[in-house]
């Protein structure tokens, strides 16, 4: 469709770029006059939306699942209304086998592909950590006894080990206690998990849910453990809010930073009613409590939720991410994900909405958890082996369905769609570019970093503009101190490399200088001049290595931008009445 | 009168001081004529010198004969010390409070404070208006200093040396002086060399109610315009507000009168309301019992974030004119001294790259709020804790530092100072062993003789040593505008100021210190790359010399 003009979402203006919109089977591409692609997957859309005609054309709003939000007039009712139907068809898919990774190609052959695959093994990490087994030896009998007492079978399993303190992170669903039901094999698991930890006799249970919607599953048969019933627990209840309330939450958030000329007040106040922040603090000060009991109490917890998926996955992967700087570098924190998000079977395609299902299994879980760690990344700089933009990346792909990784809803539903051999592994594109995702403030050898104990009080918790505004270049800032950083740290490497050479060659030139005054003194004859040297002349006039220009240059400054037709907008709207400015916005604004 | 007669007890031992990120440290208090201090008698403790002046507000408290002085200071930090004994907590508690609140000027620590360094350049003379003058005067003609205001007659509250349109004689300027709003006639603040288009300041023109004119202001401030252009003229007061200052003798331009001009309503908030915001959100920033819920409803309360999006708004919209637009400026409130001051300097700090540097920033505040006329000393003598609602206090110049620090962090390397140079004037305007903030005006400090009796805070600032705890590393000249977002979503509330005694910056200094780190070891290798080069040519020109013969 030709002739459409892309809105800027927070313009007042109605400052528009004139394109040509594409569809392909894959993506949705909008090529505007100065050849810039907009390129959004079908996959990415969360909703399409048609507004009233306007004089200009048919509107149309599609909001994305990565917080991109594009505005498109399109010039005949016809064809939006084309687009719309088709865009709505492309973004639900109801079957896996119609999702982009069963059709991703990205010229690997197969062995490449199973490389990728097991990049990440779990079972050679769990080695690397866990000298114990999964679960506690010559159990069977308890564990089956201990899985039909817990909710959807989750019986009591190990997350993480923690060496020194030989304390245990351990992961389950809610018991299904009722009002007074308990289970034998239950209560001995539990007790063998707590005498695994040879130095704390006590352990504690940890029920991330509030402590309402604890009680009111009892009703269900479902419930929590009674301490009575079990030797040597310390019950303690988190309160993090499920998942419906997480979902409403970052609607009403987005519903507010979407707004145009959105005053501060209205910001503050829809940041605090959407709670979000509020429930940000609570994952992060669940984890720090889990921290805190194996670290200051040397004591193993067991962590639950409901069906121990979702907020247990938080919990738990924050835990070990305060607790075990491994899962702070890159490789690290992909095995953390496979850890105790894809293999302990978070919901992944219902979470995400991978495929047209039930609007009520979706909500943003994974995202929050990404949102904690980049609070992390925001206290401690050093900390982290990747950046900010490892975290976007990856949130990119948990919704992208372009490699296989987070298809499927748990490990086993993920063998049936035999995605090892019909899909790729998002992990070894993201190793490859890992150069993109490098912190360039990280530091590895300090060891100040192996407990990280982040303060939660809340002014430490911000509003995540690169993630929430990713796609809206006009509200960040015009210069990144963090690109200019990395580029340096990559110029020193090609510095000190290049010294190197230099060096080599001076030495190589003065040798031959007195080989040469030796050899003409003896000889008198001239010795010949290397080609490879005299190349190397035109060194002299090159200047030093430039700093790359694309990152000097300010966007905010060029005359194509139009950022400054924001503070226009703003009076011509408070006193239209009694100043007559049309003559001046409209020249201001052009 | 002597400093000894309000000290009434000069010393007192174990007393246990605490104060933020520091354990307890028990020592020996003792006062002097302008400082608070305590020594542990170790040597390897730091100890705490206060400035009396930096005390905002103090509180009492007795447990038993052990009493507690909480001290509240104009940086927000908040300071305890345990006194036991109660005569002498109350004796302490009551000498602080006297000296801290000293009615004499001339008694403040500038005039007593004797400098251990030596000074290289004088900061009085660092930045003179002829210099200022000599930066643009030849790129135009058409203005000239005026010594109309030589003894301060014309306006009290105005430098001696002006800058106005050539064609406008001194006659002129006085009958304008009775026009304005404190005889504050138009000025030039600022001329865009790129296009010369001005900005002019001024007060209010008095209009009444009868709609008072006066044919040399309107002369003067066409005199700005290019034949066939407009101007606009930024009242930084909402409409209504204009419309009522005419009952109390004020007003604003009438288009009747000014038919060349545009005028422009930017409401930016006065006094008390600045006041009420800045006590409110130290409070809130200081309560860390907070919830979520609270910490940001208290934050919205305080609307701190919402004046600061008012004052960068109107500054880009004088930005916007001159830049985009073409057009000449002349922006005013009420008496010229406040509002009026934040959107010239911001707009200055957009489009003009000198001022982005540490001396066009030192010589910006000097020119804009120094000689301007900014009441110092009225609006910076109480803080955030004062209790006593006087009319006077208002962060006027600390929302303007919040401003620049916005813009710094959007454009973090476009400025030549970081944002410590911005934490340093802060504390200086509001408690300083230098002269250089004391004084409403430049009338007040030249009767106090400040240049001859105190030290000037530029000429230290402006040590090599000291400079450099201050620059940006990463600076690169930038020569373009820069135009800011004020969106709320890129408007975070300043950190360094703020929560600086409330968390702890440690993981964040580090994180800072490696990155000063890797740039200067980029600095080194590129140096080191020059000799090798240089030298690797010599041996090989050398070479061919030795050939070619």
């Amino acid at each position: 469709v030709e002739q459409v003009k892309l809105l800027d979402r927070f313009s007042t203006s109605n400052k528009s770029l004139t394109g040509t919109l594409y569809l392909t089977a894959t993506h949705l591409l909008f090529i505007d006059s100065h050849q810039k692609e907009t390129w959004i997957l079908h996959h990415h859309i969360a909703s399409v939306e048609k507004l009233a005609l306007t004089t200009s054309g048919c509107p149309l709003v599609i909001q994305c699942k990565n917080f991109r939000t594009v505005h498109f007039i399109v010039p005949r009712e016809r064809d939006c209304h084309d687009i719309y139907n088709s865009l709505l068809q492309l973004s639900k898919q109801a079957k896996y086998g119609d999702l982009y990774a069963f059709s991703y190609n990205p010229k690997q052959n197969d062995s490449e592909r199973l490389q990728g695959w097991q990049l990440i093994d779990l079972l050679s990490d769990a080695n690397r950590d866990y000298k114990k087994m999964l679960v506690p030896e010559g159990y069977k009998p308890i564990i089956v006894g201990s899985s039909k007492f817990r909710s959807k079978g989750r019986f009591p399993v190990l997350s993480y080990y923690h060496q020194d303190k030989e304390a245990a992170i351990c992961r389950c669903s809610q018991p299904l206690s009722g009002f007074s039901a308990r289970c034998l094999e239950d209560e001995h698991l539990l007790q063998a998990i707590s005498k695994a930890n040879p130095v704390n006799r006590y352990m504690y249970v940890m029920d991330t849910r509030p402590k309402l919607n604890a009680m009111a599953n009892r009703a269900a048969g479902k419930g929590y453990e009674n301490e009575d019933n079990y030797s040597n627990i310390r019950f303690q209840f988190v309160g993090i809010e499920n998942i419906h309330v997480m979902r409403s939450s970052l609607q009403k958030l987005l519903e507010v930073n979407g707004t145009k000329g959105l005053s501060v007040n209205d910001f503050y106040s829809g940041l605090e009613s959407s709670g979000w922040l509020r429930h940000i603090k609570a994952v992060m000060d669940a984890a720090i409590f889990l921290a805190k009991a194996i670290t200051v109490e040397n004591a193993s917890v067991l962590v639950h939720c409901s069906d121990g998926w979702d907020r247990t996955s938080q919990v738990c992967s924050l835990g070990s991410l305060l607790l075990d700087s491994y899962y702070r570098t890159i490789k690290g924190f992909m095995v953390l994900i496979e850890k105790d998000w894809i293999s302990f079977g978070h919901k992944f395609s219902e979470r995400c909405g991978h495929l047209d299902g039930d609007p009520k299994e979706v909500s943003p879980v994974f995202t929050q958890f990404l949102e904690c760690v980049w609070h992390l990344t925001e206290q401690f700089p050093q900390a982290f082996e990747f950046s900010e933009a490892f975290l976007l990346q990856i949130h990119e792909h948990i919704h992208s369905c372009q490699f296989g990784n987070f298809l499927g809803n748990c490990q086993k539903e993920r063998e049936e769609l035999k995605l090892k051999e019909k899909t790729y592994s998002l992990w070894p594109f993201l190793l490859e570019d890992q150069k993109k995702y490098l912190n360039p403030l990280y530091s590895s050898k300090s060891h100040r970093f192996t407990v990280l104990e982040p303060n939660t009080i809340s002014f430490n918790f911000k509003f995540w503009r690169n993630m929430y505004h990713q796609f809206d270049r006009t509200l960040h800032p015009r210069q990144s101190v963090f690109n200019m950083i990395m580029n340096m740290n990559e110029q020193n490497k090609q510095l000190e490399k290049d010294i190197k050479d230099l060096e080599s060659k001076i030495k190589q030139r003065k040798n031959k200088q007195t080989d040469g005054i030796l050899t003409k003194e003896l000889l008198h004859s001239v010795h010949p001049e290397s080609p490879t040297l005299k190349t190397s002349l035109c060194f002299k006039e090159q200047t030093l290595l430039p700093v790359n220009d694309a990152l000097r240059t300010i966007e905010g400054s060029s005359l194509a931008d139009n950022r400054y037709s924001e503070y226009a907008e703003e009076f011509s709207k408070s006193e239209p009445a009694v100043v007559s400015l049309e003559y001046g916005v409209a020249r201001m604004t052009c | 009168m002597e400093f000894a007669e309000l000290i009434k007890t000069p010393r007192v031992d174990n007393v246990v001081l605490h104060r933020p990120f520091y354990p307890a440290v028990e020592g020996t208090l003792c006062l002097t004529g302008h400082h608070l201090i305590l020594s542990s008698r170790q040597d390897n403790t730091e100890e705490l010198w206060l400035l009396h002046s930096n005390i905002d507000a103090i509180d009492k408290r007795f447990v038993g004969s052990l009493g507690t002085i909480i001290i509240k200071c104009k940086d927000f930090r908040i300071i305890q010390l345990d006194i036991p004994g109660m005569e002498e907590c109350l004796n302490i508690a009551s000498s602080i409070e006297a000296l801290s609140t000293l009615d004499s000027i001339t008694l403040m620590y500038p005039f007593f404070y004797r400098p251990m360094f030596e000074v290289i350049e004088d900061g009085w003379h660092s930045f003179l208006p002829e210099q200022e003058f000599e930066l643009y005067s030849s790129a135009t003609s058409e203005w000239r200093l005026s010594y109309v205001n030589k003894e301060f007659a014309v306006c009290p509250s105005y430098p001696p040396i002006v800058t106005v349109p050539k064609s406008i004689d001194d006659e002129a300027l006085r009958k304008v002086a009775t026009f304005r709003h404190g005889g504050r006639f138009p000025v030039l603040s600022y001329y865009h060399k790129k296009n010369g288009m001005v900005i002019m300041r001024s007060g209010q023109p008095l209009t009444g109610t009868n709609g008072r004119r006066c044919k040399e202001d309107e002369k003067l401030i066409n005199a700005t315009l290019r034949a066939g252009k407009r101007g606009y003229i930024i009242d930084t007061r909402s409409l209504n507000v204009a419309q009522q200052a005419r009952a109390k003798g004020g007003g604003f331009e009438q288009e009747a009168h000014y038919p060349q001009w545009r005028r422009i309503h930017k409401s930016i908030e006065r006094y008390h309301i600045l006041q009420e915001s800045l006590i409110k959100l130290v409070e809130a920033c200081n309560d860390q019992t907070h919830n979520m819920d609270r910490w940001l409803s208290k934050l919205e309360a305080s609307n701190w974030l919402t004046h600061i999006k008012e004052i960068l708004t109107a500054a880009c919209l004088a930005a916007q004119c001159i830049d985009r637009e073409g057009a000449s400026i002349l922006i005013h409130g009420t008496e010229g001294t406040d509002s009026t001051l934040q959107v010239t300097s911001l707009a200055q700090i957009i489009l003009e790259p000198r001022s982005r540097t540490i001396r066009g920033f030192e010589a910006l505040v000097e020119r804009e709020w120094l000689q301007a006329g900014h009441p110092f000393q009225q609006r910076c003598a109480q803080s955030a804790y004062c209790n006593t609602k006087q009319k006077w206090e208002a962060p006027v110049f600390l929302l303007f530092l919040d401003c620049v620090w916005q813009i710094l962090r959007q454009f973090p390397c476009s400025f030549e100072f970081n944002e410590n140079f911005l934490i340093m004037l802060f504390e200086h305007a509001y408690a300083s062993q230098f002269g250089t903030f004391l004084g409403n005006n430049e009338s007040e400090r030249c009767k106090l003789k400040l240049q001859q009796k105190t030290m000037s805070l530029w000429s230290w600032v402006n040590q090599p040593g000291e400079l450099s705890k201050f620059t940006n590393p990463l600076f690169e000249a930038n020569n373009l505008v820069i135009w800011p977002s004020v969106a709320p979503q890129s408007l975070p509330l300043w950190e360094g100021i703020f929560l600086r005694w409330n968390r702890s910056s440690k993981y964040l200094d580090e994180a800072y210190e490696e990155m000063v780190n890797i740039i200067e070891y980029n600095k080194e290798l590129q140096a080191k790359v020059n000799i090798l080069r240089r030298q690797l040519a010599e041996l090989e020109t050398e070479d061919g010399m030795q050939e070619s013969p």
